[in-house]
């Protein structure tokens, strides 16, 4: 019987590309640490028929944003039949989008930043100020701006002044058509990851970000040493209790499989605040992933093989 | 950080505190804009195939005699091997000076081969120029904009740029007068004149004749050296060539040359000529920092330049440049909206664009990526965050049909983003970290 192989899916045509190659690298390495026959691929318009024709035993995604997280190669793989680890079409398309995977966390009584979900042709039709006092008097200030899709916090801006919103907003709808608006909240920023195993999804320990800048941004994310990580998160036994819940809540609302990290925040009050998920986290040398799951003792290849496996089980 | 490394090799003072960076503390403060870049990770989108890239600078190779440079090389080493691969003088080996300054002849220079050392591109000999002559603080006049990695070396070294004005003549002599006055009224030591004079990167004019002479004599009478780095000026569209700043006052000024253009980027061979006080120094400078230039690399294109047709070679190089200059400077016309402005460079590889009043080119650059296009924002070609508004096109690697392509999305892109400007009004974004500018195995 012939060795089974898997391909890592990396790179791709999002922003996030560099990222992705990145996170696919680690990936890889990890997963042939654990003596699994792996190979990296690049996702081109050549996937199709490699997919075809190679048939890998299964595939791991280390997409990040666009076609690798928005459910689009999630279909592909589920139309060719090759298994694959991670959330299926359907639950990214439902998680990919930021106001929609708030909206549903939200409506299961989790607490999330208020916020607002605008178009650029909304500014343009009704005139851009008049939108945006309305936007400042609704969220306060400082507020955070998202491009509504993606993730590696490109185009994310904090703005504590709304003199600066008409520039932020130009840098936001750079990566996108629409803008989620969302009222800051300060407070201890975790991340937590879940991942499923024999008895369900189960929450790592929360991994706390403390970036030098006050700003998780994507210079904070890359550059090592400009960020210090907390692992134990310094949280009360109840707040880490929350956060894992949290996690796992929205892990399961959202439809999420294998593997997911959700991002919140922890208010001085002591409420957590849902920000986002990521269905196909950042697996890199600064990443909260591997951090999590060192501190849980386990790794990134152990967890990895783990679920390979129970792909290759499911089947596609 | 690998998979396997423990928790404690990370951990910090703090109970649970992890810094993936211990040496955090250590750094130089020279490192501190050695970041991850927002703007740099998209160059990584510009490497695939479906984006046109207008952002690189590599050299279009496909016209290089690779058949008969594979034999050569496997000669070389049958021939020479011990030699080719063994170390050698920090100088640089004496043959190929010897052809450099039949190279340098070209453009009017009378160099000694004794003058001449040997670098891994010019990008190492202006490296070398600047740790010999700046301290922290001394200012270094350049063209604004100016090549990124001058600007690189100059930081590396803690100097600080003045910027001087140029014109499609290029540097404006008045402005550069007006800069000296400026600069050392303030107190300042300006240590040199850095000038590409012909074919500029990024802004692809040529600094007029008529000039030369009175740059030459601005800096002379101030007492201030000139770097001329001429990496481009074989490869004027026409054939024709401009006097080298060197060979008209060859006592004030150190000359940086290179092959990256003229034969191989990835060789990595320039050179540096010098007055000879200061050649001196730069082998003690390059022996530090490299004991010497690759032996191989230089026999390899000292067997090119003995045995292969060279100047013809150039030509080809100009003709396939002209070419892909024509297509982009005729598509610009054909596309771009209303109020863009460009450079006509009559040799080298770049366009510089001046986009509408509002427009911010770094801003902008994610939804290029998205079209599927890439370009060099302006800001990386300044050291005073001026630039905003410009944008370095390079014709130098794709085909005339993909530039053309690529300036058809690159106008869609600027009229999304026209019409975003318009709906905000004139804004400049904000400060973004990093490196602002595509690494060199960008396309």
């Amino acid at each position: 019987m012939a060795e089974p192989t898997f391909a890592v899916l990396a790179g791709g045509l999002s922003h996030e590309r560099d990222v992705s190659l990145r996170s696919g690298r680690r990936l890889s390495v990890a997963l042939r640490e654990q003596g699994l026959s792996v190979e990296e691929w690049d996702t081109d318009s050549g996937l199709v028929s490699r997919l075809r024709d190679e048939r890998p035993d299964a595939a791991l995604l280390a997409l990040h944003g666009g076609e690798g997280e928005n459910g689009s190669v999630q279909t592909v793989l589920e139309m060719l039949g090759v298994p694959f680890v991670g959330t299926n079409s359907e639950g990214c398309r439902r998680a990919f989008d930021k106001p929609i995977a708030k909206a549903l966390v939200a409506g299961a009584g989790f607490s999330t930043p208020e916020w607002v979900v605008l178009p650029h042709s909304t500014f343009r039709e009704l005139g851009a100020q008049a939108v945006l006092d309305a936007m400042v008097q609704r969220l306060g200030l400082p507020l955070i701006l998202k491009p509504d899709q993606g993730g590696s916090a490109l185009g994310t801006q904090v703005v504590r002044d709304a003199a600066e919103l008409p520039a932020a907003m130009v840098g936001c709808f750079a990566y996108g058509d629409t803008v989620l608006a969302e009222r800051f909240i300060h407070g201890v920023e975790v991340a937590v990851t879940v991942i499923e195993r024999d008895g369900g999804p189960e929450a790592l320990p929360a991994v706390e970000i403390v970036p030098e800048s006050g700003v998780y941004d994507y210079t904070a994310r890359y550059t090592a040493g400009l960020t210090d990580f907390f692992c134990p998160a310094r949280l009360t036994p109840e707040a880490e209790k929350a956060v894992r819940e949290l996690a796992v809540g929205a892990h399961r609302l959202l439809g999420l499989r294998d593997i997911s990290r959700t991002d919140a925040v922890v208010a001085a009050d002591g409420t957590v605040y849902f920000l986002e998920v990521n269905l196909s986290p950042g697996l890199t040398e600064t990443s909260t992933v591997p951090m999590a799951m060192e501190a849980a003792g386990t790794s990134l290849g152990a967890v990895f093989s783990d679920l390979v496996s129970r792909a290759v089980q499911r089947g596609s | 950080m690998t998979d396997s490394q423990p928790l404690e090799h990370r951990q910090g003072s703090e109970p649970g505190r992890h810094n993936l960076d211990p040496h955090i503390d250590r750094y130089a403060a020279r490192t501190a804009g050695m970041t991850a870049s927002e703007i740099r990770a998209l160059f990584a989108v510009a490497s695939r195939p479906e984006v046109v890239s207008l952002a690189g600078g590599m050299p279009n190779l496909a016209a290089l005699p690779l058949e008969s440079l594979s034999g050569q090389m496997a000669e070389l080493i049958a021939e020479e091997g011990l030699v080719a691969l063994q170390y050698g003088s920090a100088h640089g080996v004496p043959a190929l000076r010897e052809q450099i300054c039949e190279v340098m002849a070209m453009e009017g220079i009378s160099g000694h081969p004794d003058d001449i050392v040997v670098t891994v591109g010019s990008q190492m000999g202006l490296d070398m120029v600047t740790r010999l002559f700046c301290d922290p603080g001394d200012v270094v006049l350049a063209e604004g904009p100016s090549y990124v990695g001058a600007l690189g070396s100059f930081a590396a070294y803690e100097a600080q740029v003045v910027h001087v004005e140029m014109d499609d003549d290029g540097l404006v002599p008045d402005t550069l007068r007006a800069a000296i006055d400026a600069t050392r009224r303030e107190g300042k030591r300006i240590k040199f004149l850095y000038t590409i004079p012909n074919f500029h990167n990024p802004a692809g004019v040529t600094l007029a004749v008529e000039r030369r002479a009175e740059i030459l004599e601005i800096c002379a009478s101030n007492d201030i050296l000139v770097v001329e780095d001429n990496p481009y000026g074989l490869l004027g569209f026409d054939g024709q060539t401009y006097p080298a700043l060197r060979s008209m006052d060859p006592d004030n000024v150190v000359y940086l040359g290179s092959f990256s253009k003229t034969f191989a980027s990835g060789l990595r061979v320039g050179w540096v000529l010098a007055p000879h006080a200061v050649r001196e120094k730069l082998v003690l400078a390059a022996e530090s920092a490299t004991l010497c230039p690759p032996t191989l690399n230089q026999l390899v294109v000292s067997r090119y330049l003995s045995t292969h047709d060279w100047k013809g070679q150039i030509k080809t190089f100009r003709e396939n440049y002209r070419e892909r200059r024509d297509a982009m400077l005729s598509s610009l016309e054909q596309h771009l909206p209303a109020g863009c402005t460009w450079t006509q460079p009559d040799g080298g590889f770049y366009v510089w664009v001046t986009v509408p009043e509002g427009v911010d080119t770094k801003a902008m650059l994610p939804r290029a990526v998205t079209a599927r296009v890439a370009y060099a924002s302006g800001t990386g070609f300044y050291a005073d965050g001026f630039g905003s508004r410009q944008m370095r096109l390079s014709y130098c690697y794709p085909t005339p049909e993909r530039i053309r392509e690529g300036v058809r999305r690159l106008a869609g892109v600027l009229e999304s983003e026209m019409e975003l400007v318009r709906t905000f009004g004139s804004v400049t974004t904000r400060a973004v970290s990093g490196p602002q500018f595509p690494g060199p195995d960008t396309a």
